[in-house]
């Protein structure tokens, strides 16, 4: 097995399916010949040419709406948004193509394809290169949110959107690109979606989140474990469809559940999280719901200090842990 | 008329007669959905009267085994060249489950038939037009020979999605043709205020591609500009914008009082440029349609007409939980 870092992971699955499917193809803005501004395409342009990785005009919604067509007749398009934040002109093409051509056609078109977009904060990148942006996407029926933490998931959750006969968002966390590593098998492998992995047994609080929250949940939870809690970690990995049976079990297996993600809390996935354990699981439960999420403000600073203040973190994380342990 | 004759168009006389069939049928079926609409049998109408010339003309320049078409909500006779019936329209006014476009999920005039190349549309205008230069993209990536046809109003090509599509389009110089029914408003708002330039057309060059300017009240004139454009592209030398001037001669929408917003004066000075009037009296006068071949037209289309009414006012709707199915493939 192979360590890889996030971004290779992503890199690879794109290259594999690529060479196992000529259908597939790659479009967005400097995604050929600079390789996309995190270099997540890099030497794919000189594999596979300029007609099968498509450095498109900058213009988001055309970007979606072109990838439609294409998969409309017959390819299987991955779509590079270079940042969420830029998603926004293109959320008409999303919401009302996207995700409503089969039910709309009553299942005589479809649309296989992939929009993966960068996002999350902590890299000083400010309001528009720092947002989470998943919630946005959340209420809506028709499409599929993935946003994997560990460069296994990410690659065979990515190879499992592409092969998808339906739309999928595929939100890569910015700062998991070149900070997380992990191991990933030579072999192939297509991970389902709408699954949820628990990241950590433990027996004293149960803690729900994704993407990059995921690893700071990790090391909050070891923080814990030298003060005797042994927190269970349930990382969502899919947060539309999510994982309502994982998300259950989870709360049995200790009666107490945190919620952690970066987007702001108010409607945030978190939300439907809660519903979910509120009708499902209420005598489970002995003690309230916890919530930690990002402040309810537009969007994260660019001044360090502020960044800091609005970025969760595992020391944030740990206290708001503890006070739930200690319930 | 058309400046050019049938025989320089390469057209035939049962060619034409096929034209003249269509547009006869659009306008029936459309006249009969009014009729229905306002004795309350069916919700909601969006016309095509006045348009008939420029959809069936635009239609019958392409192949409609090998090329696409994303239309727009008004594009009865576009569709019924492609191979949809009166039934099938029937169908959808009534929204009974065997409606093609999805069962009657969504409301008439949105039309859709994998089986006839018809690609399902919405109602935010448009957005087809980046779907058709997505479908010309794999049309090309494919190495098919196929042309990408998309319509829209004069209002829709003040959308950003129009002006991306075609950007997009001509920098891969795709083969797309983007077809401008310039009905002259956008439900209430004419022309003038919509457009910041004089025609659709001269926004072509921004893009790099030609805009041609047709008389959508003449179908030789459509038939010829569009065939022009298909060949164009399927030479690989890009896409067309095409420009038809033509006039709606019905309210926006069943839902609409055009009264409000337009004289009846300038209505009725349109109906003299009526593209049936004006095809019908071209074939009378080349003795290309006797009384006794108009008749039959129209017969038979009474017929189909009449049936396809029957028959989709019988037909059973989808059962009430069917509107739970088909959010995913599986």
């Amino acid at each position: 097995m192979a360590v890889k870092l996030y971004i290779e992971a992503i890199h690879d699955a794109i290259l594999e399916e690529m060479r196992r499917d000529e259908r597939v193809f790659v479009l967005g803005e400097d995604v050929g010949v600079r390789g996309g501004v995190f270099r997540v395409t890099a030497g794919l342009i000189e594999e596979f040419g300029e007609q099968r990785v498509i450095d498109t005009p900058l213009a988001e919604s055309a970007i979606v709406g072109v990838g439609i067509g294409a998969a409309l007749h017959g390819m299987v398009p991955i779509a590079e948004i270079q940042f969420a934040d830029f998603i926004l002109p293109a959320m008409n093409q999303i919401i009302s193509e996207a995700a409503k051509m089969r039910y709309r056609s009553r299942n005589d078109w479809g649309v296989p394809m992939v929009i993966r977009a960068p996002y999350g904060g902590g890299v000083h990148g400010a309001l528009y290169h720092s947002q989470s942006v998943e919630a946005l996407f959340h209420h809506v029926p028709g499409l599929k949110i993935v946003a994997p933490s560990t460069p296994y998931d990410v690659k065979g959750l990515l190879k499992a959107a592409i092969r998808d006969p339906d739309p999928v968002l595929f939100f890569e966390h910015k700062r998991c690109y070149r900070l997380i590593k992990g191991d990933v098998p030579e072999e192939e492998y297509v991970l389902p979606i709408g699954k949820a992995d628990v990241k950590r047994e433990g027996t004293d609080i149960t803690v729900i989140t994704y993407g990059l929250m995921v690893h700071l949940c990790m090391d909050a939870a070891e923080q814990l474990a030298k003060e005797g809690i042994d927190v269970h970690i349930l990382d969502l990995r899919t947060v539309l469809p999510l994982d309502r049976e994982g998300i259950i079990d989870a709360v049995k297996k200790t009666g107490k559940v945190l919620i952690v993600h970066e987007d702001n809390k108010t409607g945030g996935v978190g939300a439907e999280v809660s519903a979910i354990i509120a009708e499902e699981a209420l005598f489970e439960l002995d003690a309230p719901i916890a919530r930690l999420c990002g402040p309810d403000v537009p969007a994260m600073p660019y001044s360090p200090p502020m960044e800091k203040f609005y970025m969760l973190n595992s020391e944030k994380i740990a206290a708001a842990m503890r006070k739930l342990a200690e319930f | 008329m058309s400046t050019y004759t049938h025989e320089q168009l390469g057209l035939t006389k049962e060619q034409l007669l096929q034209m003249f069939y269509y547009m006869v049928l659009a306008r029936t079926i459309d006249e009969r959905l009014w009729l229905l609409n306002r004795a309350g049998k069916i919700p909601f109408v969006v016309s095509c009267q006045g348009q008939e010339a420029a959809q069936v003309g635009a239609a019958f320049a392409l192949q409609p085994e090998t090329d696409y078409i994303l239309p727009y909500y008004r594009d009865m006779g576009v569709v019924l060249v492609f191979g949809q019936t009166a039934r099938d329209m029937m169908l959808s006014s009534f929204a009974k489950a065997e409606d093609p476009a999805g069962g009657g999920r969504q409301m008439p005039g949105h039309f859709s038939s994998r089986k006839h190349h018809i690609i399902s549309g919405s109602s935010p205008v448009s957005t087809q037009i980046p779907h058709a230069v997505g479908v010309a993209l794999a049309g090309k990536m494919r190495r098919e020979p196929m042309v990408a046809y998309t319509s829209f109003g004069e209002g829709s090509s003040n959308q950003g999605d129009f002006h991306e599509a075609c950007n997009f389009a001509g920098v891969h110089k795709l083969p797309v043709i983007f077809f401008c029914e310039n009905n002259q408003y956008a439900i209430s708002v004419p022309v003038i205020k919509q457009l910041g330039c004089e025609h659709v057309a001269d926004r072509a060059a921004g893009y790099g591609f030609p805009g041609v300017i047709v008389d959508g009240n003449d179908v030789l004139e459509v038939y010829k500009v569009v065939k022009e454009a298909a060949d164009r592209a399927r030479r690989g030398e890009g896409p067309t914008l095409i420009e038809a001037k033509t006039y709606r001669l019905a309210p926006h929408s069943s839902d609409d009082d055009d009264r409000s917003y337009r004289s009846r004066e300038e209505v009725e000075e349109a109906k003299k440029k009526d593209p049936l009037v004006i095809f019908r009296r071209y074939l009378v006068d080349n003795g290309l349609l006797s009384d006794t071949e108009e008749g039959a037209i129209r017969e038979k289309i009474a017929k189909e007409v009449n049936d396809a009414t029957e028959y989709a006012e019988k037909a059973p709707y989808a059962a009430p939980e069917d509107a739970l199915t088909f959010v995913y493939a599986d």
